[in-house]
């Protein structure tokens, strides 16, 4: 066992000629700050992926190796431990990237989609290769509508609002009830009376200053559906009764909205996407409206406080395949979610060349 | 006998259960052998003799809408699937 080797940390000045002599460059920074430009040909490691990374990125002990990062410390870091570990050929500049491209180093930097405080607020989810910053502008441009601001609306707006979506529109007229706290998790005990829209927006501006909350505190209805749903790309429905959620349907295929259906039964939830005229729509599945009786609502059949929760983000995590434009969605099948039995399952639902809103014969 | 899944909605009529095994070799007969035992099955998933526009009804993964109907084919294994409508959401 060779004692280790000193290594020399090195100017910017003397780090060029080293590359320019054709020592390899490793960037021990981390991946968000990798993307915001880093020096071509240079390989990332991130210090703490050093020891279980270095045998495929160095092989070769005895290979020539400049360590850099931001300024220099953490290269000293990984320096010392590369020594220790039986390289040779070590040295770390000890000087900013600045100091390198001031000299004129060469760099490399994407054309930026986000700002840097977005990059680190939203850097585990840019780090998704289907997500990327690419993805995470779509997000931030996205607006999204949720009829309802509460079992099902909470954690949809909830996990919306922290991922970034740009725009978020509730459409809700009621105000907070005691009884709505067990499950309606964007409201809170000293807002009972208070609208819902309004204790959402507090909730979800406190969440993420960046979201614009919109407050439609108002019913859906015939006369205000379309309006409503005109500006937003996706739809996400939480309503309670059989009337809306045909209204929004009716409107949705009309305007070609995407919408993304969950509802909620005591221990039952049921989840679907309807995209217009590229998979079924709520009318393809129950054609005819169903009486009211027919809807028993959470304030008389009960509801478990977790089922909206978990029905809800499915819907969430439909949004993002929705705006991202990737996966496969639930269009064309209805996910039914059994509580009791921790048990999902699945049935196919099919286009209706009869359906009176997006069959054969209406316009397309 | 095939496994009929009963929805949450409909169960105070088949006395609390969440399945059932039913008889029959069609969806027809297997309703049949359900509403022999639980009538009050009946009022829910059928109007005038035919199937309520209401529930779905499901062999397996398949609307029997896109099959044949009452008459599509129940096999031992298969599970029947009733469906209503469901609306429950935000208040």
């Amino acid at each position: 066992m060779a004692t280790a080797t000193p290594f020399r940390e090195v100017s910017a000045a003397e780090a060029l000629e080293l590359a320019a002599s054709g020592w390899r460059i490793l960037d021990v920074r981390e991946q968000a700050e990798w993307n915001e430009g880093h020096i071509p040909g240079a390989t990332l490691v991130p210090l703490a992926d050093l020891p279980s990374r270095i045998a495929d990125v160095a092989p070769d002990r005895d290979d020539r190796l400049l360590i850099h990062c931001a300024v220099g410390a953490r290269s000293l870091r990984a320096s010392a431990w590369l020594v220790q570990n039986g390289y040779t050929n070590v040295v770390s500049m000890r000087a900013s990237l600045l100091d390198w491209r001031r000299l004129g180093g060469a760099w490399e930097a994407p054309e930026q989609l986000l700002t840097p405080a977005q990059q680190r607020r939203y850097s585990r989810q840019v780090l998704i290769p289907e997500i990327g910053q690419a993805g995470q502008r779509k997000l931030l441009e996205a607006k999204v509508l949720l009829i309802g601001a509460g079992g099902l609306g909470s954690p949809v707006a909830l996990y919306l609002a922290a991922s970034g979506i740009g725009t978020i529109g509730l459409v809700d007229d009621d105000v907070v009830d005691e009884s709505n706290l067990q499950r309606q998790v964007l409201h809170t005990s000293d807002r009972v009376g208070m609208p819902k829209t309004e204790s959402a927006r507090i909730t979800l501006g406190a969440l993420n200053p960046e979201t614009s909350v919109v407050e439609h505190r108002e019913r859906l209805d015939e006369s205000n559906v379309e309006r409503l749903i005109a500006d937003y790309d996706v739809i996400v429905d939480g309503t309670d009764n059989f009337d809306t959620r045909y209204l929004l349907n009716d409107a949705a295929v009309r305007l070609r909205k995407p919408v993304v259906h969950g509802s909620i039964y005591r221990w039952d939830g049921q989840v679907t996407t309807f995209v217009p005229f590229e998979g079924p729509c709520y009318r393809c599945m129950y054609p005819t409206q169903p009486p009211p009786e027919l809807a028993p609502a959470c304030d008389v059949a009960g509801v478990l406080g977790v089922l909206p929760g978990i029905a809800g983000l499915l819907q969430a995590n439909e949004v993002f395949k929705l705006v991202l434009g990737v996966g496969e969605t639930l269009a064309g099948r209805l996910l039914m979610f059994d509580a009791m039995s921790t048990e999902f399952s699945e049935v196919r639902i099919w286009r209706d060349p009869a359906c009176p809103a997006c069959g054969e014969g209406t316009i397309q | 006998m095939s496994t009929v899944r009963i929805p949450p909605v409909l169960r105070e009529t088949v006395g609390g259960n969440r399945t059932l095994a039913a008889a029959g070799a069609t969806v027809d007969e297997v309703l049949a052998d359900l509403f022999a035992n639980y009538p009050a099955l009946r009022d829910r998933v059928t109007a005038d003799g035919e199937l309520s526009p209401f529930v779905n009804v499901y062999v397996n993964d398949r609307d029997v809408r896109y099959r044949d109907g009452l008459e599509t084919p129940v096999g031992p294994d298969d599970t029947v699937i009733l469906l209503p409508a469901m609306a429950g959401g935000a208040r």
